[in-house]
C-alpha cells in the first residue's frame, strides 16, 4: 500500500503510460457540461426540498420552536416528552393496529383479485376496471361516502350484514370499531396492488403452468410452487411500499374522523397526531421530533422485512 | 400428453369438460359477488344524492327511491362552489403536471443519455431520497414557503415539481435507458446538440411513459389533500377536495348535499379515466418492479 502511494508519480512517466486522472478530453467535458445541464433542475431541487427540509427538520426537532417562535436549542426535551405523552403512545399504537392488519389484507385481496382476473375468462377488462375504479376516485370523496355506507342506522353495510342476522356495530361512532371500518375502507382502493400482481402473473411461464398441470398437480399446488416464486418480488414490493405507505396514512383519517382523530383517539394515528402538533398546536418542533421516531420505526420495519421475507424472494433473471 | 389423448376416449374428456364448466360458473359467481362489493359504494353515493331527505334517513333503507330529485346538488353547489374550485383543482393540475414531465425528463435524459462522471453517484442520491418520508420536510417546507410569502398561493403545490420529482426521474430513466444508442448518435454525428436530441428524438420516443408520469402527476395533484390543506386559506382558493372536507365539517350528517358533492368530485375522474385507461394500467405496471 504504502509503496503504490508513492509511485504513480514516478512509474507513470518512465512507463510511457499517462497518468490515470488525465486532463479531460473535449468530448468528457463537453458531456460533464451537458451532463450537468440537463440534471441542474433535478440537483437544486434536491438541495431545496428535499436536503434543506432534512436538516432543518432534524435541528427543529432539539428546539422549541413554534410557528411564531424562533427555535431555541433544548436538546433531548421534545424526545423525552413523547415518551410521557400518553397520546403520542396511543397514536402509535394505533398506527401499528391499521399497518399490521390492513397491509395483509390488502395484499390477500389483491392477489385473489389478480388470480381471478389471470383466469381466461370473459368479460375480464370490465371486471379489472371495476375492481380498479376505487384505486383513481380521490380519497377525500370517497372517504365522505363511506361515512354513509358506515352509517348505523340508515347506512348500506349495516343493512348487508343484516341480511345475514348480524347486528352490524355503530363502525366510525365506536371507539372499537372505528379503526376496522377504516381497515376496510382502504382495503376497497386494493386495486394499484392488483394490477401489479395481475402484471407479476402475466410473467409465468405458461408452459411451466402446463408441465405441472401434466405432472397431476392441483390449482393450489400450482400456485404455491409455480406462481409464487414468480409473484414473489412484486409481493416484496407490495409489502415494502404498502408498509411505508401505512405508517404514513393521513387522509382518510382525517376526513373520516373530521380531524380529530376520534372517537376517543381511537383513530389518531401517527401522522394525524404530527400534523395536529403542528399545524393546530404549531408546535413545530415537537412535531419534528414525531416525524423523525416515526422515520426510525419506518426504516427498521422496513429493514426487518428485507431481513426476513427479501431472502425469499427468487429473481426470474439470477 | 400424446398417451392421455389417444388412450382418452370421450368418456374421459366429457368429465374434464364439465369440471371446466363448473369452474367458469364458480369463477364468474366470485367475479360477480366481487364486483358488486366493490361498486355498492358508487351505486349508493349516487342514489343518495337523488334520494329526498325522507328516503335518505329511511329505515330499513331504501335502495332504489321512487322519487328522485336534484335538489340536494342544488343545495349542495349553493354552498359548495364547483366550478370555482375544479377551475382551482385544474390550475394546480395543469402547472404542476407540466413541470413534473418536463423536469424530470430533462433530468434523466441527463442520467441516462450522457456518459458523464457523475451520473451514476447522482443518479443513487436521487434514488434515496425516495425513501425520505413526506412527513419528515413538511414543516420545515411550510416555514420556508410562509417565509417565501407564498402561503395561500399555488406556488407551493407548482413549483417543486419543476425541479424534478425523483419517483418520475427512476420511471424515466429506465425507459430512455432502453432506447437504442444509435438513435441518438446518429443525429449527434449530424451535429445536433443534446437539447435537440432531448426534444426532437427522445421525448417523442416516450409518449407513453410521458404519458404515464403525467397522469400520475395529474392525479396525484387531483387527490391530495394534505397540501391544499397546510398551504391554502383562503375559502375561494380552496380545491375540490380541500372544499369537501370543510364541506363534510359543516354537513356532517346531512348525506343528501354531502353524496351530490362527492358525485361530482368523482364522476370526471372516472371519465378521464375510460378515456386513458390503457395508459393508466401501462403507467402502474411500468410503476411495478419491472423497471
Amino acid at each position: 500500500m504504502t509503496t503504490t502511494a508513492s509511485n504513480p508519480s514516478q512509474t507513470a512517466p518512465a512507463t510511457g503510460v499517462p497518468r490515470k486522472r488525465s486532463r479531460a478530453t473535449p468530448a468528457q467535458r463537453r458531456n460533464l457540461f451537458w451532463g450537468l445541464v440537463f440534471t441542474s433542475p433535478g440537483i437544486i431541487g434536491l438541495l431545496w426540498f428535499t436536503a434543506y427540509p432534512v436538516l432543518a427538520s432534524i435541528y427543529y426537532s432539539f428546539t422549541s420552536a413554534t410557528m411564531v417562535r424562533s427555535p431555541k436549542w433544548i436538546g433531548f426535551t421534545n424526545y423525552a416528552a413523547l415518551m410521557k405523552d400518553p397520546t403520542w403512545w396511543q397514536s402509535l399504537y394505533n398506527t401499528f393496529y391499521y399497518v399490521v392488519l390492513s397491509v395483509p389484507i390488502g395484499i390477500v385481496v389483491a392477489l385473489i383479485l389478480a388470480l381471478l382476473l389471470n383466469l381466461n375468462i370473459r368479460g375480464k377488462s370490465i371486471y379489472r376496471v371495476i375492481f380498479y375504479l376505487p384505486a383513481i376516485v380521490p380519497l377525500v370523496a370517497s372517504a365522505v361516502v363511506w361515512l354513509y355506507v358506515f352509517n348505523p342506522q340508515f347506512g348500506v353495510f349495516n343493512t348487508i350484514l343484516g341480511w345475514f342476522g348480524i347486528t352490524g356495530p355503530g363502525w366510525l361512532a365506536d371507539p372499537l370499531w372505528a379503526m376496522p371500518a377504516i381497515i376496510i375502507f382502504s382495503t376497497w382502493g386494493a386495486g394499484n396492488l392488483m394490477i401489479i400482481l395481475l402484471a407479476g402473473l402475466q410473467d409465468v411461464p405458461q408452459d411451466l403452468h402446463d408441465q405441472a398441470k401434466v405432472d397431476g398437480a392441483g390449482a393450489l399446488r400450482r400456485f404455491r410452487h409455480v406462481s409464487l416464486p414468480f409473484l414473489s418480488p412484486h409481493l416484496l414490493f407490495a409489502l415494502v411500499t404498502g408498509l411505508i405507505a401505512g405508517f404514513q396514512f393521513f387522509t382518510p383519517i382525517f376526513v373520516l374522523s373530521n380531524g380529530t382523530g376520534g372517537p376517543a383517539g381511537s383513530t389518531t394515528v401517527s401522522g394525524l397526531y404530527l400534523f395536529q402538533n403542528a399545524f393546530q398546536f404549531f408546535k413545530v418542533g415537537y412535531a419534528s421530533a414525531i416525524a423523525w421516531v416515526l422515520f426510525i420505526i419506518v426504516a427498521l420495519a422496513t429493514l426487518l422485512v428485507f431481513r426476513l421475507v427479501g431472502r425469499r424472494v427468487y429473481y426470474a433473471g439470477s | 400428453m400424446a398417451v392421455a389423448t389417444s388412450t382418452g376416449t370421450a368418456g374421459v374428456r366429457a368429465p374434464n369438460w364439465w369440471l371446466k364448466l363448473v369452474e367458469k360458473i364458480v369463477t364468474h359467481a366470485a367475479l360477480i359477488v366481487l364486483s358488486v362489493m366493490f361498486l355498492i359504494p358508487f351505486f349508493w353515493m349516487v342514489s343518495g344524492s337523488l334520494k329526498t331527505g325522507e328516503d335518505l334517513n329511511a329505515f330499513p333503507v331504501v335502495w332504489f327511491p321512487d322519487t328522485l330529485t336534484l335538489e340536494n346538488y342544488v343545495a349542495g353547489l349553493q354552498v359548495f362552489p364547483f366550478g370555482r374550485y375544479l377551475f382551482n383543482t385544474l390550475i394546480i393540475c395543469v402547472f404542476s403536471m407540466i413541470g413534473a414531465v418536463l423536469s424530470s425528463s430533462f433530468v434523466a435524459y441527463g442520467l441516462s443519455r450522457i456518459e458523464w462522471r457523475w451520473r451514476t453517484p447522482l443518479f443513487v442520491i436521487l434514488l434515496s431520497t425516495l425513501m425520505v418520508p413526506f412527513y419528515v420536510t413538511m414543516v420545515p417546507l411550510f416555514t420556508m414557503f410562509r417565509g417565501l410569502g407564498w402561503t395561500n398561493t399555488y406556488l407551493p403545490l407548482i413549483v417543486p415539481h419543476f425541479f424534478g420529482v425523483p419517483f418520475f426521474i427512476f420511471l424515466l430513466r429506465q425507459f430512455f435507458l432502453s432506447i437504442p444508442r444509435e438513435m441518438s448518435e446518429s443525429a449527434r454525428l449530424d451535429g445536433a446538440n443534446e437539447l435537440v436530441i432531448y426534444w426532437r428524438i427522445i421525448l417523442p420516443l416516450a409518449k407513453p411513459a410521458l404519458a404515464a408520469v403525467a397522469l400520475f402527476q395529474f392525479l396525484a395533484s387531483w387527490n391530495d389533500l394534505l397540501g391544499p390543506l397546510i398551504y391554502l386559506s383562503d375559502a375561494d382558493s380552496y380545491t375540490l377536495s380541500l372544499g369537501l372536507t370543510f364541506f363534510r365539517g359543516e354537513y356532517a350528517t346531512q348525506f343528501g348535499p354531502l353524496m351530490a358533492a362527492s358525485t361530482v368530485v368523482v364522476i370526471p375522474v372516472i371519465v378521464v379515466f375510460f378515456f386513458a385507461q390503457r395508459t393508466f394500467i401501462q403507467g402502474i405496471t411500468l410503476t411495478g418492479v419491472k423497471g
